[in-house]
């Protein structure tokens, strides 16, 4: 499979990642090199194999029911969270408008 | 007086602890070390000597105390600045992270902290830890302090993506430096500049507060120059974390008090599909060398087979740009990091703007990439697929090791090369991760150990994986290189 300059323009505004046309021409024989080496994948029989999920086998947990339990990743730190915020007014992050 | 900054973490651990020198005089040291190479060697994204010294100062009052001082006690380090470091800049050398300081800090480093250790500064690296070379840096290439041995001055590249760590080390900027490695990005930078970094069982080192390249290749290790450092400073950073999920809740083995080099009884796999074609003869000869240095330390070497070794490296290149394109979402220009908003640009304008501005081209095509192959319609055939090869690879290493303890092979399949060399060919330099990268997509311990010299006076290492959990077998087999091969090579200062 290879993509063309439409798809490469697609995956790019899928991936919210603004191109212009001149790095749309320069990507299209770049990417097409990479999946057409990938390719090579579709030689491996692979009937009956499970798709890997976990590397090494391991237990998802569940944390204790407590708020708060981890100071680090609990609440009440809005001005810790909003501290990097390239924009933020009133304890809110701040966007462009979204409704008109 | 001996010059400090020859010294390693385990000789600056004792040093301090019998009272030879002050950690404060071991901060300063390689403060000045530090300070003197930042403008040939570009290691260092931002220095931080305060912070060590303000670390030896407790270390040196604990001591005064007649207190322990911890593990890495008096012990300066470098950090890849993929760890988030609380109110230090974090950029994982991209723009887009560009002035982020964090308000947390990440468990390995504070572990590292605690066990006595303190920040020389936070290490350059290829962005996003996406690179062979440290070519990708936001914050301009990382020059190894390695030079051919034909006169000219060619600017080499240190290896990636932990490049700032391994010509830091090298060089003599810090006694060790945490790297992370997601498809060879300890080992490789290591092998390039004669030093000794190992990668342990995924899961060993918990990942919360690291920046996130591809979530299930992404481990934490130590680089340091030999491989008794390596297993102080791995004590240090292991360990359980509730706050990752795929954390191993293990207790950390004595690592270091259980070296040994005898490797009588030990079994070691020389797997064939890593032997080539047009393999480069100086790295056929040093795992020729490795291998006689095994035999004498006692091992039986056998011959092995990892039939599906050509395959990982285009299944990693599916696996690890599929999770980067998601984890790297976050980036958006809301919460943190750069924000690039177009006059009278709507949301999703400031998103994709931000998102051109911030990112260099390597994370582009790997966002791209990862967002193609985990598309509607592609997602089968790349994506499945390359988990599917994936559990094939891993039950290759399990039938290995029902005949063999530990797997040695070359790191890289070629010294280090010229910055420049392989910049305008993605599927080449990727190709410098060949030999590292089935060992990460089946989560195995590994290292990298320096053998010796190639013919341009460059280093090269060899590897040894070993099975899930046995960070012991692997560290032990590199310890009985170590010491056959002798490695003292180090870059002559030009710096």
């Amino acid at each position: 499979m290879s993509v063309d300059t439409a798809t490469v323009a697609k995956i790019a505004s899928l991936a919210r990642i603004k191109v212009t046309d001149q790095e749309l021409e320069a990507m299209v024989p770049e990417l097409n090199g990479i999946l057409a080496w990938v390719e090579q994948l579709g030689e491996v029989d692979v009937t009956g194999v499970e798709p890997m999920t976990a590397v090494i086998p391991n237990t998802l947990r569940l944390r204790d029911d407590v708020i708060d339990a981890d100071p680090l990743t609990g609440g009440g730190i809005r001005d810790k969270v909003l501290a990097n915020a390239p924009a933020a007014e009133h304890g809110f992050f701040g966007v462009p408008k979204v409704i008109e | 007086m001996t010059d400090l900054t020859e010294l390693g973490v385990a000789q600056i651990r004792d040093g301090v602890a019998k009272g030879d020198f002050t950690a404060v005089e071991v901060a300063e040291a390689f403060n000045a070390n530090v300070a003197a190479a930042q403008d040939a060697l570009n290691a260092f994204i931002v220095a931080t000597p305060e912070k060590a010294v303000e670390a030896a100062k407790a270390t040196d009052a604990k001591r005064a105390k007649g207190e322990a001082l911890g593990g890495m006690g008096g012990v300066p380090i470098g950090m890849k600045d993929l760890f988030a470091t609380v109110g230090v800049q974090t950029t994982a050398a991209s723009h887009i992270l560009e002035g982020f300081r964090p308000e947390y800090e990440s468990t390995v480093s504070q572990k590292l902290w605690d066990a006595g250790a303190g920040m020389l500064g936070k290490l350059n690296l290829d962005q996003f830890a996406m690179g062979s070379s440290n070519e990708t840096s936001y914050f301009g290439n990382v020059i190894s302090p390695w030079r051919r041995n034909d006169g000219g001055n060619a600017s080499l590249a240190p290896g990636g993506s932990s490049g700032g760590s391994s010509a830091a080390v090298s060089a003599r900027l810090c006694p060790a430096a945490t790297g992370t490695d997601t498809g060879g990005s300890i080992r490789q930078p290591a092998a390039f500049t004669g030093i000794t970094g190992i990668k342990p069982t995924y899961g060993r080192c918990s990942r919360w507060g690291i920046v996130a390249f591809a979530s299930s290749l992404d481990q934490a290790g130590p680089m340091a120059r030999d491989t008794r450092d390596c297993a102080i400073m791995l004590e240090a950073m292991a360990g359980f974390d509730p706050k990752d999920s795929t954390s191993l809740d293990m207790p950390v083995p004595e690592w270091e008090a259980n070296l040994s080099a005898d490797m009588k009884g030990k079994k070691v796999g020389i797997p064939r599909e890593y032997r080539m074609d047009g393999m480069d003869e100086d790295v056929l000869k040093s795992w020729d060398d490795g291998i006689a240095w095994l035999k004498d330390a006692g091992a039986e070497i056998v011959d092995i087979s990892l039939p599906h070794t050509r395959y990982a490296l285009p299944a990693y290149y599916i696996i690890a740009p599929a999770e980067a394109s998601s984890n790297l979402a976050r980036y958006d220009g809301v919460r943190y990091g750069l924000r690039d908003l177009p006059e009278g640009a709507n949301l999703q304008d400031m998103y994709a703007a931000t998102r051109a501005a911030g990112f260099g081209a390597e994370v582009k095509r790997r966002i791209l990439i990862g967002t193609y192959v985990l598309s509607a319609g592609f997602y089968d055939a790349y994506y499945t697929q390359a988990q599917k090869v994936r559990t094939l690879i891993s039950l290759d290493f399990k039938n290995a090791f029902e005949s063999c303890d530990v797997i040695l092979a070359p790191t890289a399949p070629s010294a280090a090369f010229a910055l420049g060399e392989n910049v305008d060919d993605p599927l080449k330099m990727y190709l410098n991760d060949v030999f590292a990268v089935p060992a990460s997509l089946a989560g195995l311990p590994a290292m990298s150990v320096p053998a010796g010299l190639n013919r341009e006076g460059l280093p090269l290492g060899l590897q040894v994986i070993g099975r899930a959990f046995d960070e012991q077998g692997v560290l032990n087999a590199g310890l009985a290189i170590e010491q056959r091969a002798g490695f003292v090579a180090k870059p002559e200062k030009w710096w």
